[in-house]
């Protein structure tokens, strides 16, 4: 049968129960949620399986929803099946107090670095990630400043006041 | 069968009379049959700001406008900057072009260190000035927090002319430079608000 949007969610209902869950799709890119602990198990299932064959790991960041309770940090994985051109949005949610996330390095090697600016802007913690330091920023920054209550504007600086500058 | 030329039919010649020369003034001096008496520092400054050999250090598109100044339109090397050194060893005047993040502003001053003196800098476009419009956490809001800038060169991007008439506002200042002005303590004063020796 043809690889599509329905036959993909019927084989991770299969696989994994109910714990995939939230299916929806924008746009028509399938996306789907699944607890945190569980974010390697369905990547590596979507890699080896010789039908779903997502191999190809688009992007990988973060989002911050100040307003949902224990459930802050989304990250979100867009994974490519290259040989049938069909894509999959992956997010799993997480504290914010205690942002710890299984790194997909083992997996996809692009996810290195992009699991360094994950880290840099929003502050999840990747664990067993080899090299998880800031790449973007400045190395002295302690902040991370893609949170949303974080000013856009440089709050260290002495030569622009905003009232002069609008804000 | 082209379209018949619409503009510029009437073209207004160029007054030539007192001929346009690069040179503003000569240097005073005084002069003979086969000699001429001038200031060193005037001599020097002369052949300096004829000659100068940008550096440019083209981060974004600002970049872009300076290509356009060195082609043939707006030509750079009319001013003796044709030959463009990527190494700060060998060039006197720094360009920087473009914005310059929190990160990068150590390797300016880096390169900024490397160059031998006399050194000029030149900071092109609104961000090597004042951040631009990025004013955010990551972008050095003018690089005249980290090297010490001689002139500034508005705009978002500048045309072409700007940035040729900025480098024609170095060569003022390179041709009347006076040759003890680096040994001053004003200099080092100067250099030391910025923590180089």
């Amino acid at each position: 049968m043809a690889l599509n949007n329905e036959t993909i969610k019927t084989r991770l209902i299969e696989k994994f129960g109910d714990q995939v869950s939230n299916f929806d799709e924008p746009y028509g890119l399938l996306t789907f949620e699944a607890p945190k602990e569980m974010n390697l198990k369905v990547m590596q299932f979507l890699f080896d399986d010789e039908q779903l064959r997502f191999q190809f790991l688009t992007d990988l960041t973060a989002v911050h929803y100040p307003d949902k309770k224990d459930r802050e940090l989304a990250v979100v994985y867009h994974l490519h099946n290259l040989v049938d051109n069909i894509r999959i949005r992956f997010k799993v949610f997480t504290d914010i107090n205690k942002p710890d996330i299984y790194t997909a390095t083992q997996l996809y090697s692009s996810a290195n670095w992009m699991e360094r600016e994950t880290f840099d802007f929003f502050g999840v913690n990747f664990v067993g990630h080899p090299n998880l330091k800031r790449i973007l920023n400045v190395d002295e920054m302690n902040y991370f400043p893609m949170l949303k209550q974080y000013p856009l504007e440089d709050q260290t600086r002495v030569d622009k006041d905003d009232a002069m500058f609008g804000r | 069968m082209p379209r018949p030329v619409r503009f510029n039919i009437h073209p207004i010649l160029a007054d030539t009379k007192d001929s346009i020369s690069m040179v503003d003034k000569m240097p005073e001096g005084y002069g003979g049959e086969g000699f001429f008496a001038a200031k060193l520092s005037d001599v020097v400054g002369l052949a300096r700001k004829n000659s100068m050999w940008p550096l440019p250090f083209a981060t974004s598109c600002c970049g872009i406008e300076f290509m356009a100044t060195m082609g043939s339109h707006y030509d750079l090397g009319r001013f003796g900057a044709e030959r463009l050194g990527f190494s700060p060893r060998q060039c006197d005047l720094l360009m920087v072009m473009g914005t310059i993040a929190k990160k990068m502003g150590p390797i300016v001053k880096q390169v900024y260190l490397q160059m031998a003196e006399p050194r000029w800098v030149m900071a092109v476009g609104a961000c090597a000035c004042s951040g631009g419009i990025f004013d955010t956490y990551s972008v050095l809001q003018g690089i005249d927090q980290v090297v010490p800038v001689d002139v500034y060169v508005p705009g978002c991007p500048p045309r072409p002319e700007g940035i040729l008439d900025g480098f024609m506002k170095i060569q003022d200042l390179v041709g009347q430079e006076s040759l003890r002005r680096r040994n001053g303590d004003r200099y080092k004063e100067l250099l030391g608000s910025y923590g180089i020796q």
